[in-house]
């Protein structure tokens, strides 16, 4: 084996340091915590209680299986949303216009996630912008509810996601060259059969990468389902909130958080599978 | 013979820029037509129309005598080798060459036999499987040929598909295209900037220029007899003078060199000399032969197409001229000097 110097060491410091004490030993307190359980004579034991309290009580599974769906979801309409936009970004106008546009796009970001929340209240409210303009114009008469329902709080996490999907998106399209659309093209495809045949296969790496993104960053949001959700948008981020932070039930809390992380890895594992993706390949 | 691709007077304008000006010619059926031309001169935007990516501003063209106007690319019989080959990374060797027979829903048994009959044509069995990022330069260029003759086109657009390969590859492939033209019999319609290209493989060349044609021609009548002086210094090697008078059947080249050039009836500005066109030490009994004492300059040694460069006594002008025979000069140096001659045909003369 190579011989390594002394500063291959000394950059790796900072590098083991994060993964030790940031990842790797909050993660062991935790995972050690959620078999951590106080029996009736208030000693603390080991025990599976703290996961089987999930399997009992139905109102957990309900919003588990919520969350999943929901995040699945949102991650689809963050894609259906912007792949048009970012074929439009790369393949259609010029680069010196589309650099632009996307900082225009990135600004939400800037932000913070709570403030473009409070914008899409103002939105979305009975008395909000939308209801307003709708009213006025004679559509309708009395305001549609969307504030506090699933809708809004679909809104809420497909705008503040969404952005992250672009992005690695229009690095795939960009490296796509022109001539294979033109090559399919010239050999007989329609444009359906292009966007189906070669752009979304090309794509399919950027697609995933930006689709894992978004759906960890959607099944993890608290502040959207919190805030814009309705009382029967339940998100499992809340529930594992409460454990912690209203019963003060960290033991549980931690089992709850593994069954979190538990569930968007095999989501994931399995949307690899599906579209024959390695992680190498989507994370590179 | 009839006219696979008639050409009518195509005009392709980009805003006020004009690639491609008032272009007619006719192309026969089974024949093997180079566009010939350097950078920018409008070959590809040419090549673009006729494969219907690029819409003409004027003119019509026909292919098999039916007018293209409106035909999107998908339904012409004409099929685009691209430059750079844009061949389907996400797919195997197969699955590219069989994704033009799809298209047209053939029954899958059908396509299977197409695709292993052209696979076989081109050299290509048991790469089925595998991704074309796996295969060499050579292997995709016959990828990116059999994807599109597969689907038996009235005509085969090449555009510039050797010019990534390296020189030997190169003139492997030239010789390969030939050969496999001459068996399919599909027009094709070749574009590129390297003349030896287009003259090895042609049976006729349009040499192109600033969007027009300045000569279609057999590629030996092509490097005999330019018709122009672009087409002289561009098609082949040759030694180029600018003329400063002409009088009585006399030249004078701007440095001050006298040739007898008889019977023009134009004022000539340009003169051309192929390397090749010049004899030395030409025997006293030769005719027409314009006599010129030289100097040796440098000797270029490039094995086969070895040249001297040499400066004319009379007006230090210097030409190039080729020693095909190394054997029997191999004696000459640098300084020595040389009679040189050269026949008065050989002396090409051009109005611009």
């Amino acid at each position: 084996m190579k011989k390594r110097s002394g500063t291959f060491y000394l950059l790796m410091v900072p590098v083991l340091l994060w993964l030790v004490v940031l990842i790797v030993i909050p993660h062991l307190d935790m995972f050690f915590r959620s078999f951590r359980f106080e029996n009736d004579d208030g000693l603390m034991v080991f025990s599976l209680n703290n996961y089987l309290s999930f399997f009992e009580d139905k109102i957990y599974w309900l919003t588990f299986v919520q969350t999943a769906l929901y995040s699945i979801g949102v991650t689809f309409l963050a894609f259906v949303v912007t792949f048009p936009v970012a074929f439009y970004l790369t393949k259609v106008i010029a680069k010196k216009y589309s650099s632009f546009m996307v900082l225009l796009l990135l600004i939400p970001i800037w932000i913070g996630e709570l403030v473009t929340i409070y914008g899409w209240m103002i939105l979305l409210s009975d008395n909000g912008v939308i209801n307003n303009f709708l009213i006025q114009i004679g559509l309708i008469n009395t305001p549609i509810e969307m504030l506090y329902t699933n809708f809004s709080m679909t809104i809420g996490l497909l705008y503040m996601s969404m952005l992250f999907m672009i992005v690695p998106m229009m690095s795939a399209l960009e490296s796509l060259d022109d001539s294979l659309i033109e090559a399919a093209s010239d050999l007989g495809a329609s444009k359906w059969t292009i966007f189906r045949q070669i752009i979304i296969p090309y794509t399919t790496p950027g697609i995933a990468s930006g689709g894992i993104i978004v759906f960890m960053l959607v099944i993890g949001d608290y502040v959207a389902p919190n805030i814009l959700g309705g009382k029967s948008s339940l998100w499992f981020t809340e529930q594992i909130y409460n454990k912690f932070l209203a019963t003060f039930n960290w033991n549980e809390g931690a089992a709850f958080g593994f069954l979190l992380l538990l569930l968007s890895s095999s989501i994931i594992w399995l949307a690899l599978k599906l579209t024959g993706q390695k992680l190498e390949k989507v994370g590179s | 013979m009839s006219h696979v691709l008639e050409i009518k007077n195509i005009t392709k304008k980009f805003g006020d820029f004009t690639a491609v000006e008032l272009v007619s010619f006719n192309v026969e059926d089974g024949g093997f037509f180079s566009i010939l031309g350097g950078s920018g001169c409008g070959k590809t935007t040419l090549l673009r129309v006729i494969a219907g990516f690029e819409k003409e501003t004027e003119g019509e063209l026909l292919i098999r005598g039916e007018s293209m106007k409106g035909i999107p690319p998908e339904k012409r019989a004409v099929n685009i080798v691209f430059q750079n080959l844009a061949l389907f990374p996400m797919m195997n060797v197969q699955k590219n060459v069989a994704f033009g027979l799809q298209r047209q829903k053939l029954p899958a048994k059908e396509v299977n036999t197409r695709v292993t009959e052209m696979l076989e044509r081109v050299g290509l069995v048991g790469f089925e499987k595998k991704k074309v990022d796996d295969l060499s330069g050579g292997q995709r260029q016959r990828v990116a040929i059999a994807r599109s003759l597969v689907l038996r086109p009235s005509i085969l657009l090449l555009d510039e598909p050797l010019g990534a390969l390296d020189r030997k590859l190169r003139e492997h492939m030239k010789v390969e295209l030939k050969i496999l033209q001459k068996e399919i019999g599909t027009t094709f319609i070749y574009i590129t900037h390297d003349q030896s290209e287009a003259l090895v493989m042609s049976d006729k060349v349009a040499v192109m220029n600033e969007g027009r044609f300045e000569q279609l021609d057999t590629p030996k009548n092509l490097y005999k007899n330019p018709k122009t002086s672009f087409v002289a210094g561009f098609v082949g090697e040759s030694n180029e003078f600018d003329v400063l008078s002409y009088a009585d059947g006399k030249l004078t080249t701007k440095n001050g060199c006298n040739l007898v050039k008889p019977d023009l009836d134009f004022q000539p500005k340009k003169l051309f000399m192929r390397p090749e066109a010049f004899i030395l030490n030409p025997s006293e009994g030769l005719h027409d032969i314009e006599r010129m004492d030289m100097k040796i300059k440098a000797i270029l040694f490039d094995g086969s197409n070895t040249k001297i460069c040499a400066i004319i006594n009379q007006s230090n002008d210097e030409v190039l001229i080729s020693l095909p025979q190394n054997a029997q000069f191999e004696d000459l140096q640098e300084g020595d000097d040389l009679k040189v001659g050269i026949h008065r045909d050989d002396l090409k003369c051009y109005q611009d």
